[in-house]
């Protein structure tokens, strides 16, 4: 008697199938970190409790989860967009980053404009500089033909750098006392509050809306449609007429725009000044990857992936200082989501059969 | 009854994919030293039955013989075993390694066999059947007709003496399929039995001695090929009344729409691939042209279509220079292209309906605005799947769930669907089953009286002495003459596709 395994292609994925694989990916990336968490000496279970409680068992708990879904949502819709023209903007932090940066030196240069002018004026200049550091990769990649996953992330460094110098150096506040950071913002530099949580709404807003419009974008428009065609088949594309090119250039602009946007939200909802990299953005940029995946490609669902990615970074960081982990711990949970993600998309394109054969 | 012994016999086989019976209680029996044809359309459920008798897929039900004795087939390796062979649709070859290596490769022999031994042996296996192939040639090297020599060779090495072959004619030029055609007689004297799987029925009646036909997963009959004609098959394999004479009543020739002068291009390996080639193609006709696959025909319609520059020499769309316009300036001018490679014009992940508006996507009144109207794309899917036929659940489908001949006609349907002018056609009926090719042809033949030009491209002579106007032969990227598809004129096309014979340029109709 023997075990056989085969796998087959299955012609059609129906939509209960699709949303039985997201969840059994998350099922079992939650058994493998339950093993993880074994190894690092914490009952699994607790953990968990504590996570859901961290993330969703309150209301403060929400609130901070909604705060730290907003930049997941801006730059994970744009990503979904980018990826769905198989175009894989794997840079969305740096364009973050760059997007706090111009957004928050627009805020720390003309501190005294009315605030009805200089948020949006603070916005408009962070969409542009996450959109002019995605076209680096975006140019290379139509230009040169260069690989934009491999661009796109040496850019983050890149942008990391850049914040550091900007706040060491010459950005640096005079009343900071040696400290990397920039001048506090003036009030009209500042988004307004939901209350007394930290969800900046205006920011909300915004990246509900754009997700609307990406939807929209992608499914009724033009535009959209070539960008499925060039994502599904650039051959087809190329000869209907299409610019691969163009798709290539809108995609990675867009992408990065929004990512760019999340920049600004960070700066003038949370911290209200620049500081370093890992301060402005914690991998906001990479768990983004996630949101876009979870929610497969599909922009309307990366609202409900953002909200449970943002839950997760935030019980995350309660198990963090409670249970006395090493603040790696969220990139583990990063990582093993995203591999079981990517296996289910795999799982769910293909049957596996097992068949004993006697 | 007979008193030939049976080779293989296959009781009651039923195999379900996903929604689909693809074989039902099929009965099938074939005797020592025969050519058995398997014939049907595509999607009949042939290859999948000689799957299962290759150990490939497992039936749900029913019970395999061979030579008489129960068989317990889990592998290919138990079909091995069993005596049995089988040369697939896709031939399944190292293309780096030599003829030899890929030959003795996975008999277990490793890669430290008696290479002197072995080769010899398969050089004697190659005269035997009249196999002519070089041992020592590397896979790349070789055509498609000598791969398969290889796929048949490797089979035989391993001590087949039931040969499977899957459609094995689709890939091969007329000469190569007549040396096939030889090759297998060759064999059943030697003792083999073969097994041929096709849809075309001039094989059928050429080779074999007796035919099964499938239709829809079930088998329609049991025939004694002599017995039996063209028609007949025919019927039992669609299933309808086929017509082989096509009416092709004379339209006026009108004015010029394509016109090609002087053009050059080059391979993808940057050789020499159109060379100097001239004609004009006018309202109401078809040129067809001619010769044997790999002259230049696919380099000449890419660079027609667009997709590839020509280094010398001039396109013209109704008089208009079009030989530097983009792909899409071609499409407005009244251009359209329909690839020998479907795939590579379809979108198979998306809807039929999204595929219908590839080339409509940017007009009224699909497009309003920066949006697409989304109910007059449906209506339009609607309208070409009714008008052409196209057999699917709903415009909403994904097109890769269609089979071959729908996929091409929801193609053609889209095609010609456009302000064309001219349409360039390339292999339109390659893989495509009787019913189908019957089909493509009618809508073909139906351009010419609304006044529409179409270059053809076909390795197909049948379909190009059937459907052209005038016929150009295409050897070596050079146009050796443009002739009538006239009966009295087949030995010159011969000779031309064969470079034997060059007309003047005077003698060109
Ligand atoms: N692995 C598979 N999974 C699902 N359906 C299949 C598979 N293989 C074949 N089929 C379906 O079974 C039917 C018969 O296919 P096949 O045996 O390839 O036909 P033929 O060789 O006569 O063209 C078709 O409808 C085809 O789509
Ligand atoms: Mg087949």
């Amino acid at each position: 008697m023997s075990v056989k395994v085969r796998i087959e292609r299955r012609l059609e994925v129906s939509r209960t199938t699709q949303i039985g694989s997201i969840l059994l990916s998350l099922l079992l990336s939650f058994v493998v970190i339950a093993v993880i968490f074994s190894f690092l000496g914490v009952n699994p279970l607790n953990a968990y409790r504590r996570i859901l409680i961290g993330g969703f068992g309150s209301l403060y708990g929400l609130s901070e989860s909604v705060a730290k879904s907003i930049p997941l949502l801006l730059a994970g819709a744009g990503l979904a967009l980018s990826f769905k023209a198989r175009v894989y903007n794997i840079g969305a932090e740096g364009q973050i980053l760059l997007g706090a940066i111009v957004g928050g030196g627009i805020g720390l240069a003309w501190p005294d404009l009315p605030r009805g002018l200089l948020l949006p004026l603070m916005f408009l200049g962070g969409f542009l500089g996450g959109a002019l550091w995605a076209l680096i990769p975006a140019l290379l990649k139509t230009r040169f033909r260069v690989d934009e996953v491999l661009t796109s992330l040496m850019l983050v460094y890149i942008a990391s750098d850049l914040v550091r110098y900007l706040v060491y150096g010459p950005w640096r506040g005079a009343e900071q006392r040696g400290f990397p950071y920039s001048s506090p913002f003036s009030l009209s530099a500042q988004l307004p509050h939901l209350g007394t949580t930290r969800i900046h709404y205006p920011t909300l807003i915004v990246a509900l809306l754009l997700t609307l419009a990406i939807y929209i974008l992608l499914y009724y428009t033009k535009l959209g449609y070539e960008i499925r065609v060039v994502g599904e088949n650039p051959a087809a594309g190329r000869y209907a007429g299409m610019s691969v090119e163009r798709v290539i250039l809108f995609v990675l602009v867009l992408s990065g725009g929004l990512a760019g946007l999340a920049g600004v939200g960070e700066v003038a909802g949370i911290h209200a000044r620049l500081g370093p990299p890992e301060g402005i953005s914690p991998g906001y940029g990479f768990t983004a990857i996630i949101v876009a995946w979870l929610a497969r490609l599909n922009p309307l669902l990366t609202v409900l992936t953002a909200f449970f990615m943002g839950g997760l970074l935030v019980g995350g960081d309660a198990i963090q200082t409670a249970l006395n982990l090493p603040s790696a711990t969220i990139f583990i949970f990063n990582g093993v989501i995203l591999f079981f993600i990517i296996a289910a998309e795999y799982l769910t394109n293909y049957r596996v059969k097992v068949e004993v054969v006697k | 009854m007979s008193e030939v012994p049976t080779a293989v016999l296959m009781k009651g086989i039923t195999k379900r994919f996903a929604g689909v019976v693809a074989n039902s209680n099929i009965d099938f029996e074939v005797r020592e030293g025969e050519i058995h044809a398997l014939l049907g359309e595509n999607g009949a459920g042939k290859t999948t039955l000689m799957n299962i008798l290759y150990g490939i897929y497992r039936p749900d039900e029913g019970e395999i013989y061979i030579y008489g004795k129960k068989a317990h087939i889990h592998s290919p390796k138990d079909a091995i075993a069993l005596g049995i062979g089988m040369v697939h649709q896709q031939f399944r070859l190292v293309q780096t390694h030599t003829v030899v290596e890929n030959i003795v490769l996975g008999t277990g022999n490793g890669l430290r066999f008696e290479e002197e031994e072995v080769r010899q042996k398969i050089v004697d296996l190659a005269q035997r059947y009249s196999l002519a192939i070089n041992p020592d040639a590397r896979i790349w090297q070789l055509s498609a007709g000598e791969q398969q020599r290889v796929e048949i060779l490797k089979a035989l090495y391993r001590g087949a003496k039931i040969l499977i072959l899957d459609e094995p004619t689709s890939m091969l030029t007329p000469l190569e399929i007549k040396e096939l055609l030889q090759t297998l007689r060759r064999m059943t004297e030697e003792g083999n039995t073969i097994i041929f799987i096709t849809h075309k029925l001039d094989e059928v009646t050429a080779v074999s001695h007796r035919v099964t036909i499938l239709r829809q997963g079930k088998v329609t009959a049991v025939l004694e090929t002599a017995k039996t004609n063209k028609v007949q098959l025919a019927n039992l394999m669609v299933g309808r009344e086929v017509l082989f004479r096509l009416e092709k009543p004379s339209v006026e020739r009108g004015s010029e729409v394509l016109r090609v002068e002087g053009l050059e291009a080059l391979s993808d390996k940057g050789l020499i691939a159109v060379n100097n080639v001239s004609f004009t193609v006018h309202r109401g006709e078809i040129l067809g042209i001619a010769g044997v696959a790999g002259n230049g025909q696919r380099e000449l319609l890419e660079v027609i279509a667009g997709l590839r520059p020509a280094t010398r020499g001039k396109i013209f769309i109704n008089g208009v220079e079009a030989t530097r316009s983009s792909i899409r300036e071609r499409i407005n001018m009244g251009m359209s292209y329909v690839p020998g490679e479907r795939m590579t014009a379809l979108v198979p992940n998306m809807s039929i309906a999204e595929n219908m508006i590839l080339k409509s996507y940017r007009t009224a009144p699909i497009s309003k605005g920066a949006f697409i109207d989304r109910r007059e794309m449906l209506n339009l899917a609607q309208r070409l799947i009714q008008e052409y036929e196209v057999i699917t659940p709903g415009p909403e489908k994904p097109v890769k769930l269609l089979s071959g001949g729908n996929i091409q006609r929801a193609l053609m349907a889209r095609e010609l669907s456009q302000q064309v002018d001219i349409l360039v056609a390339a292999y339109p009926t390659s893989g495509l089953d009787v019913g189908a090719i019957e089909t493509i042809w009618r809508i073909l033949l139906s351009q010419r009286p609304l006044g529409k030009a179409i270059l053809l491209v076909s390795d197909d002579l049948e379909e190009i002495l059937t459907l052209s106007d005038r016929v150009a032969v295409m050897h070596n990227g050079e146009i050796m003459g443009i002739v009538e598809p006239k009966e009295e004129n087949l030995e010159k096309i011969g000779l031309m596709m064969a470079g034997a014979l060059k007309l003047e340029q005077e003698q060109w109709v």
